[in-house]
């Protein structure tokens, strides 16, 4: 029990202090979550909705590899991350491995299904003659997508916390393609496996609960903003 | 030149096949300027497939659709097409936002500016009188005004065409009648080609200038509304606008242009030139049947006069609809207070009579038949 008190209390410490080296691991975490979540909205969005509204020959398979992918290990996506960027990898030319962009990679891969899944139910629940109603109303195949995803715009921020959710604590994937190298690719949840290991419980609580006030803030903004479109 | 409005719309041979199935053809269609058409017909009838081929959400599988003489995606690109018209479906499909930018929603995807968009969504909103519910979230509107947003939404674009796919179904009769009515007004004040789908018989005759019967896919007729309404070219035509006395008869006598035809043993005249002996169908309307007591008339004086009892009475509005057995059933709809006159109920006697302008005659060899031209 004192363990715990004590690590609390050293935890709260580093973080009224301002830590240097905490502080750096938290906006290394924001940037490389916070990218990969940006580029898997962009990849994800476009992605589902676009299967959402279309019929092509084996569209059932895809539709299943996609929700196959909203439950991919990260482990698994950090092993095959790490072999395609290797040095002798199809992607090693590029040079990246044990750098925060490969993590970014990495947690692309991770978030990009879950934003994907989530869209495409989301389109898909639309009702099925509103596509007609938009193309009424004159507007091109572009500007219906784009009215749609504001249609679905409630279940695309459910998108968006469940992807950054999904990529700010995963740690198996970061560790192995970013090699939590102090100052440079050492995120939170790297951090926390590492200082466990070591037996330093104060600074891992200290980053835990830095880690889970991150995701609670943000989740919390993101929830503020659908509960407001809800009431609107 | 014979002075005729131009059409705006023509459809040569369209034909829409699905899984298979023909479930639209329609061989020849034209609509001309200032129209309204209003299309009836079962569910499944086509109605819906063929406003969505009009406007080109549904690419047809054979046959062509000119607008103003224009092919559609050849002459005339899709996009350029759709933002000339303007849809409004049986469910008011409105946007997650306020009424105003729904209203405006059409202008934006033309690219208007907000300063141009905002005197024309403001005077659609005051012309459909939903302009108090501006600034409301679309999501919390009733169905009617849900429903008022949803055709201000289509005349904000001011379109050259209007079409209209049941877009007042599952309102309550009060609501549905007061929409009706602003519609009618704004259709009589804009003159727009107006192309009108509904189930509703009394709809369609309050605002069609043509009006088309489909089924199958097919138009079957199209007319005036008289012309359909009281010529109607079959028997599925005819219980669609109403007639509920259909009856099969043999010619049995031929007079100069009437005759008589035998039914269920009963002689009933009629206006037409048949072949005696042939198979007819005799169409007889209910509000063109007369009760009167049985005291008060000759059944043998005049013609199609028939004494009857009364076996259902069933209350419709303002009418009351009494099935007579004349030796055949026969439908008449009387007014209220000739209902309490006639102190009608079930089991009662009376008296029977419709003109013999009244009955109008399908062929044996037409019954099944269809107009050519729609």
């Amino acid at each position: 029990m004192d363990l715990i008190l004590e690590g609390i209390k050293k935890a709260f410490w580093l973080l009224i202090t301002f830590d240097p080296e905490v502080m750096g691991i938290t906006f290394l975490s924001i940037k490389v979550s916070g990218s990969a979540t940006l580029i898997s909205l962009i990849i994800g969005i476009s992605v589902g909705a676009g299967v959402a509204l279309t019929r092509f020959p084996g569209r059932r398979i895809v539709v299943s590899l996609i929700n196959t992918g909203m439950a991919l290990p990260p482990v698994v996506v950090g092993l095959f991350v790490t072999i395609s960027l290797w040095r002798n990898g199809p992607l090693g030319f590029m040079g990246i491995l044990y750098t925060p962009l490969a993590m970014i990679v990495a947690q692309t891969v991770i978030a990009t299904p879950i934003v994907t899944g989530i869209t495409l139910a989301a389109v898909q629940q639309l009702p099925a003659k509103l596509r007609l109603q938009i193309l009424a109303l004159g507007a091109t195949r572009l500007q219906m997508l784009w009215i749609l995803v504001k249609e679905a715009k409630l279940s695309l921020l459910a998108a968006v916390m469940a992807g950054f959710g999904g990529v700010i604590s995963e740690v198996g994937a970061s560790i192995m393609v970013g090699g939590n190298i102090k100052g440079y690719s050492r995120v939170l949840t790297t951090a926390t496996v590492m200082e466990t290991g070591r037996g330093n419980f104060d600074v891992a609580i200290a980053l835990s609960i830095i880690l889970l006030l991150l995701a609670y803030l943000i989740n919390l903004a993101l929830t503020q903003v659908q509960q407001r479109e809800r009431r609107r | 030149m014979n002075g005729s409005p131009s059409p705006v719309f023509e459809a040569r041979n369209l034909q829409v096949i699905r899984g298979g199935s023909l479930i639209l053809n329609v061989p020849s269609l034209v609509v001309s300027e200032g129209e309204i058409l209003v299309l009836i017909g079962p569910n499944g009838a086509g109605k819906s497939t063929l406003l969505q081929a009009l406007s080109a959400l549904v690419k047809p599988s054979r046959g062509e659709i000119l607008f103003r003489g224009q092919r559609i995606g050849t002459d005339i690109p899709v996009l350029q097409y759709r933002r000339r018209l303007a849809m409004v479906l049986q469910e008011p499909l409105l946007f997650d936002t306020t009424v105003y930018h729904n209203v405006a929603s059409g202008l934006k995807i033309r690219g208007m500016k907000r300063d141009e968009i905002e005197p024309i969504v403001g005077k659609a909103l005051e012309r459909f009188g939903i302009a108090h519910l501006r600034d409301r979230s679309a999501r919390t509107l009733s169905g009617g005004e849900a429903r008022r947003a949803s055709i201000a939404r289509a005349f904000a674009t001011h379109p050259e065409i209007l079409l209209l796919d049941e877009p007042f179904s599952a309102l309550d009769p009060i609501m549905r009648e007061t929409l009706i009515e602003d519609l009618e007004q704004v259709l009589r004040e804009t003159q727009i080609t107006t192309i009108f789908v509904t189930h509703d018989r009394m709809e369609a005759l309050r605002l069609a200038t043509r009006l088309g019967v489909m089924n199958a896919g097919e138009i079957l007729q199209a007319g005036s509304s008289d012309e359909v309404m009281n010529h109607p070219v079959s028997e599925f035509v005819a219980s669609l606008v109403g007639v509920e006395t259909i009856l099969k008869g043999k010619v049995v006598r031929r007079n100069k242009g009437t005759f008589i035809a035998s039914v269920s043993g009963q002689e009933i005249e009629a206006i037409g030139d048949v072949g005696l002996g042939e198979q007819v169908s005799l169409c007889i309307r209910p509000e063109n049947v007369t009760l009167s007591h049985i005291a008060s008339g000759s059944p043998s004086s005049v013609p199609n006069t028939f004494p009857g009892t009364v076996e259902k009475i069933t209350p419709i509005g303002h009418y009351r609809k009494v099935q007579l057995n004349c030796g055949f059933t026969l439908v008449a709809y009387v007014t209220n207070p000739s209902f309490s006159d006639l102190s009608l109920k079930e089991g009662a006697k009376v008296l029977s009579s419709f003109k013999t302008s009244a009955v109008h005659v399908i062929r044996a060899a037409t019954r099944d038949g269809r107009t050519d031209k729609a």
